[in-house]
């Protein structure tokens, strides 16, 4: 048991036991985890892709953004709301409430890993949810619209790095903000956080179509949910205008480190006194 | 040693500066209970927390089996269990699963994991309750889970931050039973207490700190005929003028080491009752005297011989 010696074995072991720890509490909550990560894409592909439809002229949705189809448009940028609501679900709320309330998590930074790597294990297993709640929307998208919106993934491999960097990127914002903000306040996130982020994020346009409004194109490139949408409809929907693919990629990169960095701070400082 | 404390300082610099611990050494001796007794803010739980890597410390080291907790935090981990002073039991899982997973974050197979939580339900009495939530447990049985969890991993050193605190006194003896307990599995355990007889009953030998200090140190019955062979007479007195007289007749007394004046009276402190009690109540009277309180020789005679206050004040 040398000091210096990182025991690669105890710390797979112990990394293994806090994700099995998660699964288990996942397993029992199933229900509620689908219900919490299904509920807006149903709601929101019932109401714009199936009623508004049905409502014929009435629908300011129909001919969709510049004439593209609203259902496709749609698709990436739902996947890209799924990733981040799951995220916050999965990272921020637990941890300020383990951090503010009950201090449960006390058991879990007492194992024999570095503390960087339990806030590591906490994202993991953040963006593993996120995928689930993002390829929970292909689905949807083909069953409950009026006419169904195919996913049309070309590029498999552009599609996993995407959807895993998305996933991070979105457990590394949960990580920060449920480390950062304080818990009695975790509330007013949603409103002054996670709607502005949202509704700016390129999920109910494509952002080339923004053109006409320079100052909001270049302005919502602070977003980091702009890099999840535009990238997933680079890999889910490439046929509708889209960054270039390395824009993309270099931004989520860049966004997962500085949140991830940012969050791992907030994070221990919370730990350590 | 299995545990070294050298030098150990700790301030909080915020908008008032407070030294938490000025420089304190202590050693841990293999298999002893060593208590930390001393009223709130003494400096006994920052000295806990940053054995167990949850605090750093402005200078001096903690070593736990030669690892220095501040440079090994992850390491040393290994070594410690923690039994904090609130219930940190994981609220998602049942009291069975709060031990398995504990077990398995220790690197623990699945099975050995079973195995190790099941014969911790059974050593602690919890058997019954191994499918129940955390918030379904009472105070006591709560604690005994933390024990539980604590232990499970086999540590080394067993740290106990205020176990009994806001235990009713049936759970509390059960506690002091099951910490007595661990004296057979050699786990050397320290524990921070106000509670004087907590501290005499369960360590073999304690430190008495103070204002981030360590004034005492030793077994409880070498501090008691150390410092402590004397009873504290409490008087509370209507009128507090002109005591001069009574006090210097006090201090002339051989059975009287100490007087001191207090909010309310008097501090007498004595080396026997028997001759001085009556003493003391007619000379008192004169003065209006409403109250008198006797604590024999103890811990508590100790702490007061020491600090000057009383460990609740």
């Amino acid at each position: 048991m040398e000091p210096n010696s990182l025991n690669s074995k105890l710390f797979v072991q112990s990394f293994i036991g806090l994700l099995l720890r998660d699964l288990r509490v996942l397993s029992r909550e199933m229900p509620v985890f689908l219900a919490r990560v299904g509920m807006q894409p149903l709601l929101f592909l019932f109401v714009f892709t199936f009623i508004m439809p049905h409502m014929g002229g009435a629908n300011p949705m129909a001919g969709g953004a510049g004439g593209l189809d609203f259902g496709t448009v749609l698709l990436p940028g739902l996947m890209a709301v799924a990733t981040m609501f799951s995220g916050i679900a999965a990272v921020a709320l637990p941890l300020s409430q383990e951090f503010g309330v009950t201090r449960e998590i006390d058991d879990r930074v007492m194992c024999p890993l570095p503390l960087w790597a339990v806030a590591f294990e906490k994202v993991s297993f953040s963006a593993l949810q996120s995928m689930i709640a993002a390829l929970l929307v292909i689905p949807m998208a083909y069953y409950i619209p009026a006419t169904p919106v195919r996913a049309d993934i070309h590029n498999w491999f552009l599609f996993a790095v995407v959807l895993v960097m998305a996933s991070y990127l979105a457990g590394a914002l949960g990580l920060f903000i449920g480390s950062t903000v304080n818990p009695r306040q975790i509330g007013l996130v949603f409103s002054i956080l996670v709607v502005p982020i949202t509704f700016l994020g390129c999920v109910y346009y494509p952002w080339a179509m923004l053109g006409h409004m320079k100052w909001l194109q270049y302005g919502v490139l602070f977003n980091p949910i702009v890099y999840m949408s535009e990238g997933l409809r680079a890999a889910v929907t490439p046929n509708i205008a889209h960054m270039p693919w390395w824009a993309i990629l270099t931004a989520l990169v860049f966004f997962t480190a500085l949140l991830g960095r940012l969050g791992l701070k907030g994070f221990l400082g919370r730990v350590l006194s | 040693m299995i545990v070294e404390i050298e030098k150990l300082t700790k301030i909080y610099e915020s908008k008032l500066r407070v030294v938490a611990l000025d420089g304190i050494d202590l050693e841990l001796n293999e298999g002893e209970i060593f208590g930390l007794l001393g009223p709130n803010g003494a400096g006994k739980t920052t000295t806990i927390s940053i054995a167990t890597t949850r605090t750093l410390p402005n200078s001096g080291t903690v070593r736990i089996k030669g690892i220095d907790v501040v440079k090994h935090p992850a390491h040393a981990r290994r070594l410690i269990g923690v039994v904090p002073q609130f219930n940190t039991l994981d609220r998602s899982l049942t009291v069975y699963e709060n031990l398995y997973f504990h077990c398995r974050y220790f690197g623990f197979s699945h099975s050995h994991a079973k195995a190790r939580s099941l014969e911790l339900l059974e050593q602690f009495l919890l058997s019954e309750r191994k499918s129940v939530y955390p918030t379904q447990l009472s105070g006591g049985l709560a604690q005994r889970v933390q024990i539980a969890r604590a232990i499970a991993h086999r540590p080394t050193v067993l740290f106990l931050d205020e176990p009994s605190a806001g235990l009713d006194p049936q759970s509390r003896m059960a506690m002091w039973d099951a910490v007595a307990g661990l004296r057979k599995e050699g786990i050397t355990v320290l524990l921070t207490t106000h509670y004087m007889e907590e501290a005499d009953k369960l360590s073999d030998r304690l430190a008495i700190m103070d204002y981030g200090k360590v004034l005492a140190l030793g077994a409880p019955e070498k501090l008691k005929s150390t410092f402590g062979a004397h009873t504290v007479f409490n008087l509370k007195l209507k009128s507090m003028e002109g005591l001069g007289p009574m006090i210097e007749g006090l201090k002339r007394r051989e059975d009287v080491s100490g007087v001191e004046i207090t909010a309310d009276g008097l501090r007498v402190i004595g080396t026997g009752a028997d001759g001085l009690l009556p003493e003391l109540v007619r000379a008192a009277t004169s003065h209006g005297l409403r109250d008198l309180t006797i604590t024999e020789p103890s811990l508590e005679t100790v702490f007061i011989q020491l600090t000057g206050r009383d460990l609740r004040e």
